[in-house]
C-alpha cells in the first residue's frame, strides 16, 4: 500500500533519524512511502495553549495535504492524538469538520499502524540492550495504545525490557515546559530516578518530544542513561 | 499586589525543586497508592463501577432541582430547618444568624471543605466565636492557621516530628513524636470542646433525596461528637452532593473509601436524618441544614463541563496528579487543590485571575484516568485554556501562534527556518541558560539537542 508519513516539526528539525527509519521500515515492508512536504505541523502548540482560533488554519493545511492519502502515520503518540482525536473536535461546526472525521479515522501512531493495521510485530530487528519503556501519556491516555509497542519489543532479538514502577508523565507537555520550567523539571527528575531504577540502559518511547525533556535533564545532570525512539530500534535490522 | 498567578509561579519555583517535600509526598502516595489498589481489586468490575457512579452522579446533577427539593422536603418533615444560600455572604450570614439566636459562644467543627469554600472559620474567629476543628488533620493545620494542604490529608504535608513540636509550642502538652501519644493531646483537648461548645457545624460527603438525609464518612468518630453532644448542629452542604436513593450509598460510600484513603469503608457511616425526635435519647435539640450554590448552577449550565458537579471529594485525582504531588497543595491558594481544584476554581472565582491553572499541567490525563466518576478532568483544562484565551489572550503567544502556522507549513519559508535555526544555535551556545538566552525556561535546567546537519525534509529530498 501506499503510507503517507507526517513528520512532524520537531523529528524533521531534531531527530531525522526517526522520519528516515520510518521510510526503511515500510519500503523494507514493500510499501510505497510518500511524505508531503508541506504538512510540518499539526497545530497542537496553539492548540493545546487555547489558541484553537490561531490553530484551525495550520490544521487546514494539513487537512488539504494529506486528503487524498489511504493511511497516514505519524511517529509520535502526541501528534497522532492531536490529528486522531482532537482534529474532530477542533473543527467541530466549521466546514471541515468532515474532513477532519475522515482524515482522524485514517491516521495511526507508528507503533498501532505496524501491529494492528500490518499485523507486524517482527521486523528482524536486533537491539542488545537493557532497555524500559516510557509510555506517552496522549499515546497512553488519548490512544489508548499500550500494548503495540511492547508486542514489537518482544520480538527484538537481545533485548531486555523493563518496565518502570509506575506510568508517570515526564513533564513536557509542550508549551507547559517553558511556562513553568520549575515544574516541568521536577517531574523529568522523578521520571529519571524511575527509569535509573530498572538499571535500563535505554528508555525507549514512541514520542520523540518526551525523549527531548529526559535526555536534555539526564545529559545536564550527568546521569548514564540514553533515550531511543521506538522505530530507530526496529530499523537495525 | 501580586496577582494569584504570579504567586502560583513564584510558590511553585520555591515547592518543586525542594527535596524534602517532594520525598514526603512521594512516600505518603507510594503507600497510598498500594493500598487503593489492594482495595480497587475488591470490586467484581471497578470499570462497570465507575460507570454506574458517573451515571448516577450526571442523573443527580440533571434533576438537581428535583433531588433538591425532594431532600429538604424529607428532612423538614422531621423538623429540620433547611435554608438556601444562593452565594458565600449568604451562607455565612444564615449560619451567623443561628449563632446569634443560640446565644452562641463555643463552635465545634467537623471536616468541611465547603466551610473552607466559604471562608467560614476566619469571619467567626472575627467575630468573637472560639472555633475548634475536630478531625486531627485539621485541628492540626488550624493551629499551625494555614490551609488544609490537601481535600482529604490537610496535614499530609507535616512530619511527626514538627506535629510534636507544634503541639509543644500551642497546646504545652507533646510527651513524643508517637502518632498514638499525639492523638491522645487532641483528644483531650477535643473532648473539653465537645462538651462546652453551644453548636456543632458538620459537612456533608452524601445528601440522599429519596430520605432526606444527610450522609457524614469519618475515621475519627470526630464528627458524630460534633453532631450529637452542641444541642444545634448546622450542616452546610454544596448542592451537587445530591444522590437520588438511599441505595446510591452502597456504592459510593466504598468508593470514596477507598478512592479517598485506600480503606475499605471508612470507620465511621452515620446517616442524619434531622434533629432529635420524641423518645429518642440524644442529638441536637435543633439541626440546620444550609444549602451553598455559590455558582454552581452557573457550572449546572455549562454543558461542556457539567461532569464537574459530579465531584465526590475523594482527592484521587490529587494523588495522582504530577503537578500537585510537586508543587504542593497550599501552592494552587484556592479551596481545592489538584486537577478538580484546577478545573472548578476559574467556575468559582472567575476565569480572568485562576485560568493559570489551567495551564500548569501538562494534560498527562493521570486524572481522569483515575477519577471514580469518570470526569473528564485533564480535557476540561483544555477547554479552560481555550476559553481563557478568549477571555483574556496572551498577546505574544496569540502573534506567535500566528506567525508559526504559515512558516511551518509551507516548504520554503520552513527549509529556511531550519538554516536560521542552525545559525541561532551558534549563537546561542556563549549565553546559554543565562538571560540572555532566549530558550533559557528550557536551558536553565535541561539540555537542548542540536539541530540536525541534515533535517528529515532535506534528507528526502536530496534521495528523491
Amino acid at each position: 500500500m501506499t503510507i503517507t508519513l507526517f513528520i512532524p516539526c520537531f523529528i524533521d528539525l531534531l531527530y531525522p533519524r526517526v522520519g528516515i527509519s520510518l521510510v526503511n521500515i515500510f519500503e523494507k515492508l514493500g510499501h510505497q512511502v510518500v511524505v508531503p512536504e508541506g504538512a510540518a505541523c499539526c497545530g497542537q502548540p496553539a492548540f493545546n495553549s487555547g489558541y484553537w482560533d490561531e490553530a484551525r488554519p495550520t490544521a487546514m493545511k494539513v487537512l488539504a495535504q494529506l486528503k487524498d492519502a489511504d493511511a497516514v502515520v505519524i511517529p509520535s503518540g502526541s501528534c497522532g492524538a492531536m490529528v486522531k482525536v482532537f482534529y474532530p473536535e477542533l473543527f467541530a461546526n466549521t466546514p471541515q469538520a468532515a474532513a477532519a472525521k475522515i482524515l482522524a479515522a485514517k491516521t495511526f501512531e507508528f507503533s498501532d499502524f505496524l501491529v494492528n493495521r500490518l499485523g507486524v510485530t517482527d521486523l528482524g530487528a536486533e537491539f542488545p540492550h537493557k532497555v524500559t519503556f516510557h509510555d506517552g501519556c496522549h499515546g497512553l491516555r488519548e490512544l489508548n495504545n499500550k500494548r503495540p509497542a511492547r508486542a514489537l519489543l518482544a520480538k527484538v532479538r537481545g533485548l531486555e525490557l523493563v518496565e518502570m514502577a509506575t506510568e508517570t508523565c515526564c513533564g513536557f507537555g509542550g508549551t507547559f515546559s517553558a511556562k513553568f520550567p520549575a515544574i516541568s523539571t521536577a517531574m523529568a527528575e522523578e521520571k529519571c530516578a524511575r527509569a535509573l531504577a530498572t538499571k535500563a540502559d535505554y528508555i525507549v518511547s514512541c514520542d520523540s518530544s518526551c525523549l527531548m525533556q529526559i535526555q536534555g535533564l539526564a545529559n545536564r545532570q550527568g546521569q548514564p542513561i540514553k533515550t531511543i525512539h521506538l522505530a530507530e530500534i526496529l530499523a537495525r535490522a | 499586589m501580586t496577582t494569584p498567578a504570579a504567586q502560583f509561579k513564584t510558590d511553585a519555583r520555591r515547592v518543586a525543586p525542594d527535596l524534602r517535600h517532594r520525598d514526603i509526598i512521594q512516600t505518603a502516595m507510594g503507600k497510598y497508592e498500594t493500598v487503593r489498589d489492594q482495595r480497587k481489586s475488591g470490586f467484581q468490575d471497578w470499570q462497570a463501577a465507575r460507570e454506574l457512579a458517573a451515571r448516577t452522579k450526571f442523573q443527580a446533577v440533571n434533576h438537581l432541582d428535583q433531588y433538591l427539593a425532594e431532600f429538604a422536603r424529607k428532612l423538614e418533615a422531621r423538623g429540620t430547618k433547611v435554608h438556601w444560600a444562593s452565594t458565600d455572604a449568604q451562607a455565612r450570614e444564615i449560619i451567623f444568624s443561628i449563632l446569634r439566636q443560640k446565644n452562641a459562644r463555643v463552635i465545634v467543627k467537623s471536616k468541611t471543605m465547603t466551610s473552607e469554600e466559604i471562608h467560614l472559620n476566619s469571619a467567626m474567629v472575627k467575630a468573637g466565636y472560639e472555633v475548634v476543628e475536630s478531625d486531627l488533620g485539621e485541628f492540626i493545620v488550624q493551629l499551625r492557621e494555614e490551609a488544609p494542604y490537601h481535600l482529604v490529608f490537610p496535614s499530609m504535608h507535616l512530619t511527626r516530628g514538627e506535629i510534636k513540636d507544634l503541639f509543644a509550642e500551642k497546646l504545652h502538652d507533646a510527651p513524643s513524636d508517637n502518632p498514638e501519644d499525639l492523638t491522645m493531646v487532641a483528644r483531650r483537648v477535643l473532648r473539653k470542646k465537645y462538651l462546652q461548645a453551644d453548636v456543632g457545624i458538620t459537612g456533608a460527603n452524601f445528601a440522599v433525596a429519596e430520605t432526606g438525609m444527610v450522609s457524614i464518612t469519618e475515621n475519627e468518630g470526630n464528627a458524630r461528637l460534633t453532631a450529637a453532644l452542641p444541642k444545634t448542629m448546622i450542616t452546610l452542604i454544596g448542592i451537587e452532593k445530591i444522590l437520588p436513593r438511599l441505595a446510591d450509598l452502597g456504592l459510593f460510600l466504598p468508593m470514596l473509601a477507598v478512592m479517598g484513603a485506600g480503606q475499605a469503608l471508612t470507620c465511621y457511616n452515620t446517616m442524619y436524618g434531622g434533629p432529635r425526635q420524641p423518645g429518642e435519647g440524644d442529638g441536637p435539640e435543633e439541626f440546620h441544614v444550609v444549602l451553598l450554590d455559590n455558582r454552581r448552577s452557573a457550572l449546572l449550565a455549562d454543558a461542556e463541563q457539567r461532569d464537574t458537579l459530579g465531584c465526590i471529594r475523594c482527592g484521587a485525582c490529587l494523588n495522582v496528579c504530577p503537578i500537585f504531588r510537586n508543587v504542593g497543595g497550599h501552592t494552587y491558594a484556592t479551596t481545592y487543590g489538584g486537577p478538580i481544584g484546577s478545573v472548578l476554581t476559574p467556575h468559582l472565582r472567575g476565569l480572568a485571575q485562576w485560568k493559570h491553572l489551567s495551564d500548569a499541567s501538562s494534560l498527562c490525563g493521570a486524572c481522569t484516568e483515575t477519577c471514580p466518576i469518570k470526569i473528564d478532568l485533564h480535557h476540561h483544562l483544555l477547554q479552560n485554556r481555550r476559553n481563557g484565551a478568549r477571555v483574556k489572550p496572551g498577546w505574544f503567544q496569540k502573534i506567535a501562534f500566528k506567525l508559526y502556522a504559515p512558516i511551518a507549513n509551507k516548504p520554503a519559508l520552513w527549509s529556511l527556518a531550519t538554516k536560521l535555526a542552525r545559525v541561532g544555535q551558534i549563537f546561542q551556545k556563549p549565553v546559554i541558560g543565562t538571560a540572555f538566552d532566549p530558550a533559557a525556561a528550557w536551558t536553565k535546567t535541561r539540555d537542548l539537542p542540536p539541530v540536525a546537519r541534515q533535517s528529515f525534509r532535506e534528507w528526502w529530498r536530496e534521495r528523491k
